[in-house]
């Protein structure tokens, strides 16, 4: 559904997008994560034929990015919502969405019907009368989401649809995507919220310039090697650390109860880390171990770029 | 391109350029203001001086009348300059540019919207006072000396172009710069070469009889396709949504 082969984008000497390949299959919700000037805003601007690539290849669809005749195809094959909401705000909320269905060449009955449909969705069917400049920051929001599906697009592309709201409106945001979800549609989200990608996306791309890594977001927790093994115990002394020590852990920390140490493999390396413990004279009270999360698979990704 | 699209997006300009008072009064009182001064200057100016000779009172009332083409290039600069600077201050034109809509489509739709309201403002100016000049000058001329092909070639062709001039040149600038008041003064310069028409007509470099207005038409006419494919080509969507602030 989209596809990108390598797409950069250059402004003069600076590399904003950089040969980043990626495909997001139909009815995918794709995660696009990154810090602050990773290109995730220029790579949805790309896609969305608002700027043009500096190489690479990319198709929406049937349609390629780059190509004059298959750019209006593109920009009415999908919605989007930017990271600005841009409304008029002088217009009431049903005529922001009616003149949106008129550019999207929606006929009347199809903009009469949408209009209600999605304001209805999101809760602002009440409002449809008052201007825009007079809702809250999450109406806005979520009426920009109703603007960029007043056409019905099979594509969404949503460009920190959350940055900004209360957590009451972005649950409300996050409840109608995974709607969107149900529905089949493809939707493209650029986002900052590690907690909202884990919760909607089936797939996340850590962006930074650089595709640094795709996959679901179990697959991303996994691909960070190494676990932490927390061992509690009844009394730790210095017997017990020397024998540690001698195993050669990872790093070590330790107070009066507790032992705290960094293992790659921890299947393989917690028994005989016991094993010395006990050998020791140690009382073994219980032994966990802590997984990486999403977080921890971003952050090392990012901090490897940088 | 598609008419239909432009007119969207004009009327849609239109309204809210209704709803915006303050615009709209500015655009309507300098027509209105000047159509009554100028036959009121006329009606003071023949008093005093015992009256204007009958043979005199078409050259004055033609001094007038060419303001008709300044007026309309005046009109249109501010709602011109805020369509594009505008749209990216309310940050509405990532939104618009992102649907099935060419760059001409939108250019035209906001050049509509600001031809119609300074048009329409002309033309009623004109109007109130055509019909004062003929209720001041037909006891002197015998006859209505309104309306006349002179006016109707200013009316008709001359304040027209001279209002597509200056929508193009504001829209021009618009596209090039980020903020209203400088988009809004550079369009307004438009209106220097038409003062500098009626003042060469006043001092009597040019005689603005029929066939030079007619002359003056057809440059305008030029200048005003040629804009419009500047217009077109500096309008650079890459550049608007990535270097404005």
């Amino acid at each position: 559904m989209i596809e990108t082969e390598n797409l950069t984008k250059k402004f003069g000497d600076l590399t904003a997008v950089d040969s980043v390949t990626l495909r997001v299959e139909e009815g995918e919700v794709f995660g696009f994560l990154g810090p602050n000037g990773a290109g995730k805003t220029t790579t949805v601007r790309m896609l969305c034929c608002l700027i043009s690539k500096s190489s690479g290849n990319a198709t929406i669809g049937d349609y390629e990015i780059g190509n004059e005749a298959d750019s209006l195809k593109i920009r009415k094959t999908i919605g989007l919502v930017p990271d600005n909401v841009g409304l008029y705000e002088d217009m009431t909320a049903y005529d922001n969405l009616d003149y949106y269905g008129k550019l999207y060449e929606c006929t009347a009955s199809q903009r009469k019907e949408n209009i209600e449909r999605f304001l209805k969705m999101l809760g602002l069917w009440d409002k449809r009368d008052v201007a825009a400049g007079a809702f809250s920051k999450g109406m806005k929001q979520k009426l920009a989401i109703a603007r960029a599906l007043i056409h019905d697009p099979q594509i969404l592309f949503m460009d920190e649809p959350t940055a900004n709201l209360d957590p009451e409106s972005s649950k409300i945001v996050r409840e109608f995507i995974l709607d969107l979800k149900k529905q089949k549609k493809t939707i493209f989200l650029n986002t900052h919220n590690l907690d909202e990608a884990q919760r909607i996306c089936d797939r996340i791309g850590i962006l930074n310039t650089k595709l640094m890594a795709i996959g679901t977001p179990q697959e991303l927790e996994q691909s960070v090697r190494g676990r932490t093994t927390v061992i509690r115990l009844e009394q730790v002394n210095d017997l017990i650390l020397g024998a540690l020590k001698k195993l050669s852990p990872g790093n070590l920390s330790s107070d009066a109860k507790k032992v705290t140490i960094d293992v790659v493999d921890p299947e393989k390396q917690n028994p005989a880390i016991v094993e010395a413990i006990v050998g020791a004279g140690g009382r073994v009270v219980s032994v966990t171990v802590v997984g990486s999360t999403l977080e921890d698979a971003y952050l090392k990704l990012v901090r490897e770029a940088a | 391109m598609r008419l239909s699209k432009s007119w969207i997006i004009a009327t849609k300009d239109l309204k809210s350029f209704i709803r915006k008072r303050t615009v709209l009064y500015t655009a309507v009182l300098l027509p209105l203001l000047l159509s009554v001064l100028f036959p009121a200057i006329l009606e003071i100016s023949t008093r005093k001086s015992g009256g204007v000779p009958a043979a005199d009172l078409p050259g004055l009332v033609n001094a007038f009348a060419f303001f008709y083409v300044i007026i309309p290039a005046i009109i249109p600069t501010p709602i011109a300059s805020y369509s594009i600077v505008g749209e990216k201050i309310e940050k509405s034109l990532e939104p618009l540019l992102a649907t099935p809509t060419t760059d001409g489509e939108i250019l035209l739709g906001k050049s509509i919207a600001a031809f119609l309201p300074a048009i329409v403002a002309t033309y009623l100016g004109a109007a109130i006072f055509m019909a004062l000049i003929d209720s001041i000058s037909y006891g002197k001329l015998g006859y209505l000396y309104y309306p006349n092909w002179s006016m109707g070639l200013i009316l008709l062709v001359l304040a027209p172009l001279a209002a597509i001039l200056s929508v193009e040149m504001s829209v021009i600038a618009s596209a090039r710069l980020s903020d209203v008041r400088s988009a809004s003064q550079l369009g307004s310069l438009m209106f220097l070469p038409f003062t500098g028409i009626y003042l060469a007509g006043q001092i009597g470099l040019i005689s603005l009889d029929t066939n030079n207005l007619l002359i003056i038409a057809a440059v305008l006419a030029v200048i005003a396709l040629v804009l419009f494919r500047v217009s077109t080509a500096t309008f650079r969507r890459e550049e608007i949504l990535t270097k404005w602030k």
